[in-house]
């Protein structure tokens, strides 16, 4: 076998920072950057996003770091509005108060005026203290034109059992800025009144996060994080609807605005497991269950295997599995005469089930770059025939389906 | 808190009690050094899966801060 100068010359070049016990490369590598594109579209002409990101950490030695993150968030389609389906046309004033759209008989009543742009920026700065402990400094803004989120976070990490149990300790808090157009509506008054205020809301989150990430063995590890979040403030979505049906024909004859508690505190429990296989193919399975004062339970179950193939190109194929229960205050719709204090109608806050098929395609093309496409599937189903329908609404499908599909790729390179 | 948060918190205690003398040698960390076996290894792909589920299901959250809320709950 005849080897050329350059080869040689490589070789001796790894042979001897394998010595030295460095790698020629990552000395040189200042820089690791992560960029991406996804691509979301939910059918039926429902919400449909595109969104670039890119993420840059500078290495600044002795395994401290700085991350600055930017994303750009374009979505457009239409939102189903949380008022229910009628065998007759019906019309809806626009959140902006000027104008109104129109629903066709027996169609699920979409918001049409969905449109946005969303910036987000992020920085993160990791940082030794000593041997076996790290900090972690934490900053978000994000804004749209109707929304404005800011939050800060900390995150301590300690090292016990020669390294191979790290305890962590979070705290975030986010203050968010709502500026609805149109401004923030009286909740549960008459869409048909526009009774709205002036001004802007507010909410405050604080979320704390206690952790533990444990060595099994060589090849697999575990964590368990157990999460509390407070929210305080406005929690309504200025844009959802809950109708109100007259009590024989199920039709509706009004539309109210929602209203939700002004707090929410949530606590979650997640764990997670990895391990490789002796052919590199590796497992990942995680769980969260996530209870709220709502009312709103959940489970999330989420696993993929990453098959290593040849050449440095891997498949993986994923499947998560949601379920949640309703928060107490959501309703399909109201009587007339019914005065509850928080009312919403909002698909989210319905008792569901959710499934992620997919799978992940991609190449690590050497230790500088890396690609991969993300293609999946995501179905959300509820009860569209709930036994309290009467009426008209017997015959109608009061939480149709959500699908939509996820295409993704990811560009990785180091310099 | 629940019957079930605290039944789990529990079994957690439990298997990490149990686990406290599992762990490696340091130079037996050579799979747990490797990118691909780090808990946050697809952060992008995590961060967006995390604002897509935030924007469509009532729960979020778990696995750390997502960070840079939407108004799109």
């Amino acid at each position: 076998m005849q080897l050329s100068n350059k080869k040689i010359a490589g070789m001796l070049s790894a042979a001897t920072c394998s010595l030295l016990g460095t790698s020629a490369q990552a000395e040189d590598d200042n820089w690791d950057v992560d960029t991406a594109v996804l691509y979301y579209d939910e059918s039926d002409g429902r919400v449909s996003a595109f969104e670039p990101v890119i993420s840059a950490t500078r290495d600044l030695g002795d395994d401290e770091s700085l991350t600055f993150k930017l994303v750009l968030d374009s979505l457009t389609g239409s939102s189903a509005s949380g008022a229910v389906p009628s065998t007759q046309v019906q019309v809806f004033t626009r959140p902006s108060g000027d104008g109104s759209y129109r629903v066709e008989p027996n169609e699920t009543p979409l918001d049409p005026s969905f449109k946005d742009t969303r910036l987000s920026f992020s920085m993160n700065w990791e940082k030794p203290v000593d041997r076996n402990n790290r900090r972690n400094l934490g900053f978000n803004f994000s804004h749209e034109y109707d929304f404005t989120s800011v939050s800060a976070n900390a995150m301590w990490q300690h090292d016990t059992n020669q390294r191979n149990t790290t305890w962590s300790y979070g705290l975030n808090i986010e203050v968010d800025d709502i500026d609805p157009v149109g401004g923030p509506p009286e909740a549960l008054t008459s869409m048909a009144d526009q009774n709205k205020a002036s001004g802007t809301e507010d909410r405050t989150i604080v979320d704390l996060l206690f952790g533990v990430t444990q060595v099994i063995d060589r090849s697999s590890l575990f964590q368990v994080n157990l999460s509390l979040s407070e929210a305080d403030g406005y929690m309504t979505d200025p844009y959802k609807l809950v109708s109100v049906v007259d009590n024989t024909t199920g039709q509706p004859i009004d539309h109210l605005f929602e209203g939700r508690p002004d707090s929410r505190s949530r606590q979650s429990i997640y764990g997670k497991y990895k391990k490789m296989f002796a052919n590199k193919n590796i497992f990942t399975a995680s769980y969260r269950y996530m209870t709220d004062d709502w009312g709103i339970d959940s489970d999330t179950f989420d696993f993929n295997y990453r098959f290593a193939l040849s050449n440095g190109y891997y498949i993986q194929p994923r499947f998560r599995w949601y379920q949640q229960t309703e928060a107490d205050f959501y309703n399909y719709f109201l009587l007339p005469g019914e005065t509850p204090s928080d009312a919403s109608a909002d698909y989210r806050l319905g008792e569901m089930e959710a499934t992620t098929i997919g799978f992940k395609f991609g190449k690590d093309i050497d230790e500088q770059q890396a690609w991969s496409l993300r293609l999946e599937l995501y179905e959300q189903t509820g009860e569209g025939s709930p036994s309290e329908a009467f009426g008209q609404l017997a015959q109608q499908d009061l939480y149709p389906d959500v699908e939509a599909t996820i295409v993704q790729f990811n560009y990785s390179f180091r310099f | 808190m629940n019957l079930k948060l605290h039944w789990l918190l529990l079994s957690t205690l439990l298997i990490a009690s149990g686990c406290s003398s599992l762990g490696v040698k340091p130079w037996e960390r050579e799979i747990l050094a490797r990118e691909d076996m780090l808990m946050d290894a697809d952060a992008l792909d995590l961060a967006f899966d995390e604002h897509i589920y935030f924007s469509k299901e009532a729960s979020s959250g778990g696995q750390g801060f997502s960070g840079g809320g939407c108004g799109c709950n």
